[in-house]
C-alpha cells in the first residue's frame, strides 16, 4: 500500500510540478495579501519571460501560452494526489505505518540522535544494519514534514486560490492572509517539495540506485532474506 | 515471487468490484443531478467532473466572498481586450443608448432590454474580487442588477439547465449552469467603484460571475439565452474556452 501510493503520488507530483511551472510562467510575480497584479508592488519576481504580454518582465519576448491544458492536468493530477493521500493517510493511521515507521520514536526525541545520524552521513559511514528495514531519525523527520506539513499545506493553499472553494470556506483564504498570500505559499511549498524530491532521489542514487529502486518497487530489500517489510 | 495470498486476492477482488460499482452509481447520480460539465469528456474529464461536482455541491447557497470598502484596489488591472468592432464604436459614439441585451431561449417572454431598462430593475452593489486564471487579482465594487431578476422577469422555464451568454466581439460566448445564474451575486454589471463601468473593464455591460475566475465574467454582453441543451452551442463544450484548451468550469 505504501509503495502503490508512493508511485501514484510520484506520477501526480511530476504532472503537478510541470503544469504548475507552466501556470506560473503566465504571471511570474508574487504578492502578499489578498490582491496583486501588474499595478501592485510584488513581494518577489522570478526573472523569466512571461507567457503573457501584459506582464512587464523586461524581456522583449513572450513565451507560448500553455495554461489551458496545464490547468486541466494540474487539477486532475491534484485529484490523484489528494485521493491517493487520503488512502495513504487512512492506511497509515489504521495500519500503524505512521506510528511504527514514520514518526520518530521516543528515544529519538533529542538533538543528539539527529546530530549523530547527520554526522554519520557526513562521514559517509555506511548505514547500520537496522536501517535495512526501517527509516533512520533523519528520514523519519524529513518524511514526516513532507507528509504532515508540506503536502497538506500545498493542498490547502491550492484550494485557497479557488474563488468557489473560498466562497464555501472563506477562512481558508483569510487565515493565510489572503488569496495572493496563498499563491505565494503554494509556490514556496512547491519549491520545498522539489528540493525534497532532488535530495530523495540523490540519496536513493547514492545508496545504490538499482537495489533501492528494486526495494521501492517490489518491497524486497537488496538482502533477499528481508521478506517482512512491515510497510507492504 | 508467488507471495500473493488467497485472502489478498479476495480482498482485492471485493475492493475492485466495490470501486467499479461505486463509480457506476456515482456516474448515474452525477448525470441525474447535472454534475458533469459540458467539457467532461476526454482525458481531463474525470478531473473536471470531480472538481465541478464537488464545488457545485459545496457552493450551494454560499455566495462569493465580499470585502470591506477599504480593500477596494486603488489601481485595478483591466486585462487586454480585443480591438473594438465597428459596431461597438458606433454604439459607444451614441453613448450606448442603442445597446440592447436580448434575453431569449427557454423563457416565457423573450425581451430586448436597453441599459436604461436594466437600470429600472433592483440595483445591487457588491465588493468582490476578480481573480484571473494567470494568478493576479483585484477587488472592486460592482454595481448592477442580478441576472436572476432578469431571468424571472422573462419567465425562465423550469427545464432550463444552462444560461448561455454572448459578447459583442468575436468568440466571446460562454455559459453557466442555472444554479450559478440564479446566484444573487451573478450580476449584470453596469457600474464600477461608484462610476459607470469603463470600457476596458467590460463596459457598458459585463456579466460578473464572482465565484469563478475572471474569464467567465464576459465583457460587452449583448445576448443571453436560457437553454435546456448546452450541447447545441458551438462544439458542444459549453463555451468557446474549451475550444482554446481552457476549462468550461472556472471555479478553481
Amino acid at each position: 500500500m505504501v509503495r502503490a501510493t508512493h508511485w501514484l503520488t510520484f506520477i501526480a507530483f511530476i504532472a503537478l510540478l510541470v503544469t504548475g511551472g507552466e501556470i506560473v510562467i503566465s504571471h511570474p510575480r508574487f504578492y502578499w495579501g489578498e490582491v496583486g497584479n501588474v499595478n501592485t508592488k510584488p513581494l518577489f519576481v522570478i526573472p523569466i519571460p512571461a507567457s503573457r504580454d501584459t506582464v512587464p518582465t523586461g524581456y522583449g519576448y513572450v513565451m507560448p501560452d500553455q495554461n489551458g491544458w496545464s490547468r486541466y492536468l494540474h487539477f486532475e493530477a491534484a485529484w490523484v494526489c489528494v485521493l491517493t493521500g487520503l488512502v495513504y493517510g487512512i492506511y497509515g493511521l489504521v495500519g500503524g505505518h505512521f506510528r511504527k515507521n514514520l514518526l520518530p520514536g521516543r528515544r529519538d526525541l533529542n538533538w543528539r540522535a539527529y546530530a549523530d545520524r547527520a554526522a554519520q552521513y557526513l562521514r559517509r559511514k555506511p548505514p547500520d544494519s537496522a536501517e535495512e528495514t526501517s527509516y533512520n531519525v533523519l528520514q523519519r523527520a524529513t518524511y514526516s514534514v513532507v507528509i504532515f506539513v508540506l503536502f497538506p499545506l500545498i493542498i490547502w493553499t491550492g484550494l485557497a486560490m479557488s474563488p468557489a472553494f473560498t466562497a464555501a470556506f472563506p477562512w481558508t483564504a483569510t487565515l493565510l492572509g489572503g488569496r495572493q498570500s496563498a499563491r505565494t505559499i503554494h509556490f514556496i511549498d512547491s519549491g520545498l517539495l522539489l528540493l525534497f524530491l532532488v535530495v530523495h532521489v540523490t540519496m536513493v542514487a547514492v545508496s545504490g540506485f538499482r537495489s533501492r529502486m528494486r526495494a521501492m518497487i517490489t518491497g524486497y530489500g537488496s538482502d533477499s532474506t528481508c521478506d517482512s517489510r512491515e510497510d507492504r | 515471487m508467488n507471495k500473493i495470498s488467497r485472502r489478498k486476492l479476495i480482498y482485492g477482488g471485493v475492493a475492485a468490484a466495490a470501486g467499479v460499482g461505486g463509480l457506476a452509481i456515482a456516474d448515474r447520480m452525477a448525470k441525474r443531478y447535472g454534475l458533469i460539465p459540458p467539457d467532461g469528456g476526454g482525458v481531463y474529464g474525470p478531473g473536471e467532473t470531480l472538481t465541478y461536482a464537488c464545488q457545485r455541491l459545496l457552493t450551494v447557497n454560499r455566495p462569493a466572498r465580499e470585502f470591506p470598502r477599504s480593500m477596494i484596489s486603488k489601481n485595478p488591472f483591466a486585462n487586454e481586450i480585443a480591438a473594438p468592432t465597428h459596431e461597438f464604436k458606433r454604439l459607444e459614439a451614441g453613448g450606448f443608448r442603442d445597446w440592447r441585451l436580448v434575453v431569449d431561449g427557454t423563457v416565457a417572454h423573450p425581451l430586448a432590454l436597453s441599459l436604461a431598462d436594466l437600470k429600472t430593475l433592483p440595483v445591487r452593489s457588491q465588493i468582490t474580487e476578480v481573480a484571473c486564471e494567470e494568478g493576479w487579482s483585484y477587488i472592486a465594487e460592482w454595481i448592477g442588477t442580478p441576472l436572476s431578476g432578469v431571468l424571472r422577469e422573462v419567465g425562465v422555464l423550469p427545464q432550463t439547465r444552462y444560461v448561455w451568454y454572448n459578447a459583442l466581439e468575436k468568440n466571446g460566448w460562454d455559459s453557466i449552469d442555472i444554479a450559478e445564474a440564479m446566484d444573487p451575486h451573478t450580476l449584470l454589471t453596469m457600474g464600477m467603484n461608484d462610476g459607470d463601468l469603463p470600457v476596458p473593464f467590460g463596459g457598458p455591460l459585463r456579466l460578473r460571475v464572482p465565484r469563478q475566475l475572471g474569464y467567465k465574467s464576459v465583457k460587452f454582453v449583448i445576448h443571453i439565452t436560457a437553454t435546456d441543451d448546452i450541447k447545441k452551442f458551438g462544439k458542444g463544450l459549453g463555451s468557446v474556452s474549451p475550444e482554446y484548451g481552457y476549462a468550461w468550469y472556472a471555479g478553481i
